[in-house]
């Protein structure tokens, strides 16, 4: 593997900037005469606008303007868009409400905006947006699911009949129904999956730049996907055509899902730079982060598995309520859908499957995909399903997980997967030795001789990721083509720029993509730079979700490689006088096998450009590019053990002790990958015992800042015990399976089935706090 | 308006600003210090922390006049050129880093972590003390990590001294 090749704990060459106080983030860019935009939201959950009077804010002084939502509709400035269609049950499609950038008649959830201040500075058009009057008529609000789908709710969209959105099944329901009347034995369960702010600690941020003489806009963006941005502004939002729109993500400080999608503020900054004549800058501040940033998860699911007399699974059927928010987010649709029911097999054979999806609007913050999307709730709901299922047949946990495992690759799942490939008894042992699992029952005495309920909780998940191949997902719904794109530059002195359509927002792949160079060339990685995240420079890509990067988006760096490689070792075959077939790679040389006659890379280069020596017919340069389309999805899969101890006097939970065994395929940086871990287990715990964005009745937030929304923070959770097993994934060449989500998907249930171990009880929802906690073990 | 005169990194420097101005916006905005991060504006997440004094401070949460006549230190002036902080190298060397957003205000609050407590620092201690820095991307085992081993390398590069 080399000191920095595929496998090496190669320390981040990124890191010197960011702990030096020189990254460079959206709002640390200042242009020319920029202006700052503050944004006039609703305080109300569900209201008319019956009137926008700004005529004393335009007097104040440093106001540029004040822009409405009615505006933007005579601008013809289009509506935000859903990307996925999902077809309901009876052929019909998705019910999508309007949803303008800002709201020229109704608001329908707390904090959508309805009008912008633009100002000569920050503080000038927060002053001017108290001057400005809004006259709102409040409507009936609803935000809890049940309520918005009962008979008289208030209704959010004339689009949607009932709130509802889609009413979506996938399985075989007559299957279901026979193994369900054959079973002996069945287990019910029903599982809240609570809504979360996904809080990257860099709010939301856009610089608009326009430029008159030549109509062409450029936008700073904190945004995982900004090929993704510019296609989406520039095909539905009128904003500008493709080669007139600019989009850089330059450093961004986290996403998880949460800038993924398009939102409203940086179509407004790139419309009103237009308007104002001068560059526009927002800047979210954190409530505003809790108010629009699309939230994640908030299901509420009954589900049944049923079981034959040998405790094997014969059929799991699910029905789930989404809620979706106010409105259609940019990927919402397929999240509980295509992302969540086809994972609902989990590592087991289950023969038959069912599940029907009812997506929900509310009078609340729009849902969409946040770290893990989908699997998390379905990954949850299978594990705790699995542990009500060994206590109410009275077996091992882990034993009756290992009975039902699939053994046998490929394997095709009822619902649409074929798993290409794991070993889920080894992540299994893996995870039970490293707790000591078989000495637990002697620990768990010694914890109650000193008053406390200690409890164990296995969870073995897995997940679809490299998302994803283009064919099957256009073939599901999916608005866009899920492949990856990739350029190898060497210029002439032999240093290599890598141009890719990831997007890095914390994962270090200007350290990791660097290392695969290293790998084949044998050259230092100080000798390679990788360029991202400018719409320029990039041709274009897919962006950064769904632990996607490496498996998609390296092999298409790969791929790009091996042209450039082929080309190179022509170059040197002519140069050495030699046959192509004889020249191998070492060290940053061409060699020709078995002799010592060598040439160095940078010669290869050099010879490249100076075009002075090159095989007949051969053209001058070395670059090339590549587009990867994955051939399937990867499964990432592994076990969590969760052992901890519950204070039955105050309901505090604290950890003894967490397991994670993970299979992700090739690792390429195993320091990366585990911190990739250490992150995703801490946003599961987060949600299984701190987590949950919370609406009155009427719709208010009363979450919106992290006064009142429980971070995890370190005093909070342990330091992890972290293993890797290793199938390689045989889907793409380097046999990577991804590791971004693995431990938001995996923990919660490990945290959840531990807990209500400790305490006897198996009904506890999520987040776990001490208040709940002590209140389900003294309930009657 | 208000002249606010302050040592930042060193150096002396007067700002003319508005009396509502916060600390955080005077070396982000006016000297173009960016490396202090604002991440929550209600003094939770220490994105913005800095020393003032010598003591960690949170400058989203004072305004400039408060620091009228403070030496100021920001994540830019920890290093000694080319010679990284010791706190700054054990955050890289053990990956306590991901994103970058929330990393010069763990620096800064780390560094008056192992001042505070001198040698004596155990896990549960950096966890308890880091209460007041939020961090989304590392779930902070390496972040506890790079503390524990800056403590070290700091009673060591003091030592020398």
């Amino acid at each position: 593997m080399g000191v920095e090749g595929i496998g090496a704990r190669v320390v981040r060459k990124e890191d010197k900037r960011f702990i030096t106080g020189k990254g460079r983030y959206v709002d640390d860019i200042k242009l020319l005469g920029m202006t700052h935009a503050h944004f006039i939201r609703s305080p109300h959950a569900h209201a008319k606008v019956k009137g926008i009077d700004s005529s004393a804010a335009l007097k104040m002084p440093g106001v540029v303007a004040v822009l409405t939502g009615q505006q933007l509709v005579d601008d013809k400035v289009g509506n935000l868009i859903c990307g996925w269609a999902i077809t309901s049950k009876d052929g019909s499609p998705m019910k999508m409400g309007a949803w303008p950038a800002m709201a020229p008649e109704t608001v329908r959830f707390v904090g959508q905006a309805v009008a912008v201040v633009i100002a000569d500075s920050k503080n000038l058009a927060r002053d001017a947006a108290e001057a400005v009057v809004v006259d709102y008529e409040e409507l009936p609000a609803v935000a809890d699911m049940h309520a918005a789908i009962k008979a008289g709710a208030p209704q959010l969209h004339p689009e949607a009949p009932g709130n509802q959105v889609y009413d979506w099944v996938i399985g075989d329901e007559g299957a279901v129904s026979a193994a369900f009347s054959k079973a002996a034995n069945v287990v019910k369960l029903d599982v809240t999956n609570n809504r979360l702010a996904p809080n990257a600690m860099e709010p939301r941020a856009a610089i608009a730049d326009y430029d008159a003489a030549e109509e062409h806009f450029t936008l700073y963006t904190t945004s995982q996907n900004p090929h993704v941005a510019r296609l989406v502004l520039s095909a539905f939002y009128n904003i500008a055509p493709e080669h007139k729109l600019r989009v850089i993500a330059p450093d961004v400080g986290g996403g998880f899902g949460s800038k993924i999608f398009i939102y409203p503020e940086e179509m407004v900054a790139l419309w009103a730079s237009k308007k104002v004549g001068r560059p526009v800058k927002w800047t979210g501040d954190r409530t505003e982060a809790f108010l629009t940033d699309a939230h994640g998860r908030d299901h509420v699911t009954h589900a049944e598995m049923a079981f034959d007399a040998n405790n094997k699974i014969v059929g799991l059927k699910v029905k789930t309520y989404a809620n979706f928010g106010a409105y259609m987010s940019l990927f919402s649709s397929s999240v509980p859908t295509y992302l969540y029911a086809t994972l609902l097999s989990g590592q087991y054979n289950i023969p038959a499957i069912h599940a029907e999806v009812i997506g929900v609007y509310t009078n609340t913050t729009p849902v969409d995909a946040y770290r893990g999307a989908g699997r998390p709730e379905a990954s949850y709901l299978i594990e705790r399903l699995m542990e009500t299922a060994a206590r109410q047949l009275k077996v091992d946990p882990a034993a009756l997980r290992r009975a039902n495992f699939i053994t046998q690759f490929p394997h095709q799942t009822p619902v649409i997967m074929a798993y290409d490939t794991g070993d889920f008894n080894a992540s299994l042992d893996a995870a039970m030795k490293a707790i000591d699992y078989a000495g637990f029952a002697a620990r768990k005495a010694q914890a109650k001789s000193q008053g406390k309920l200690r409890g164990i909780g296995v969870s073995c998940y897995i997940e679809a990721c490299g998302i994803a191949p283009s064919k099957a997902v256009g073939s599901l719904g999916a608005g866009v083509g899920l492949w990856e794109s990739a350029e190898v530059r060497v210029n002439p002195v032999g240093t290599i720029e890598i141009l890719t359509g990831s997007h890095s927002h914390g994962q270090g792949h200007e350290t990791t993509f660097c290392q695969l160079v290293a790998d084949r060339l044998g050259v230092p990685i100080s000798q390679v730079s990788i360029v991202h995240g400018d719409t320029d420079k990039v041709q274009f890509g897919m962006g950064t979700y769904g632990s996607r990067s490496a498996a998609v988006g390296l092999t298409a760096i790969l791929k790009a490689m091996e042209k450039m490689e082929s080309k190179a070792r022509k170059i040197a075959a002519h140069a050495l006088e030699a046959s192509e077939a004889d020249i191998v790679i070492e060290n940053g040389e061409f060699k020709v096998t078995g002799t010592d006659k060598a040439i160095a890379f940078p010669m290869v280069a050099l010879a490249a450009y100076t075009a002075h020596n090159l095989p007949d017919g051969m053209e001058p340069g070395l670059k090339e590019s590549a587009f990867y389309d994955p051939s399937n999805f990867t499964f990432p899969a592994g076990t969590y053990i969760c052992e901890l101890e519950v204070d039955p006097g105050t309901g505090k939970t604290s950890f003894v002790n967490f397991v994670a065994a993970d299979d992700f395929g090739r690792l390429i940086n195993p320091m990366i990958v585990e911190g990739q871990v250490h992150g995703g287990l801490v946003q599961g715990i987060g949600q299984a015992l701190l987590e949950h964005a919370i609406y009155d009745a009427n719709g208010q937030p009363v979450t919106a800042s992290f006064m009142d929304y429980a971070m995890p923070r370190a005093d909070d959770v342990p330091s992890f015990n972290l293993s890797h097993t290793t199938t390689l994934c045989p889907g793409n060449p380097l046999g990577i399976k991804g590791c971004g989500e693995a431990g938001a998907i995996g923990a919660s249930a490990a945290v959840i089935n531990a807990i209500t171990d400790a305490i006897g009880k198996n009904n506890l929802e999520m987040p776990a706090t001490p208040d709940r906690v002590w209140r389900t073990i003294n309930a009657a | 308006m208000s002249t606010v005169k302050l040592t930042v990194n060193g150096k002396a420097v007067a700002v003319d600003v508005e009396d509502r101005t916060l600390l955080v916006h005077v070396l982000r905005d006016h000297l173009n210090l960016t490396g202090t991060h604002v991440g929550c504006d209600t003094s939770q997440c220490g994105a913005c922390v800095v020393h003032m004094d010598g003591r960690a401070v949170k400058s989203c949460t004072m305004l400039a006049g408060q620091a009228d006549g403070a030496n100021v230190t920001t994540i830019e002036g920890i290093a000694k050129g080319d010679e990284l902080h010791p706190m700054q190298a054990a955050f890289r060397d053990n990956h306590g880093l991901q994103c970058g957003y929330c990393t010069p205000g763990m620096i800064m609050s780390a560094i008056d972590i192992v001042h505070r407590h001198g040698g004596q620092l155990d896990e549960a201690t950096v966890r308890q003390e880091l209460e007041g820095n939020i961090c989304r991307c590392t779930g902070y085992h390496n972040i506890v990590k790079a503390v524990l081993d800056a403590a070290g390398r700091m009673k060591v590069s003091q030592a020398a001294e």
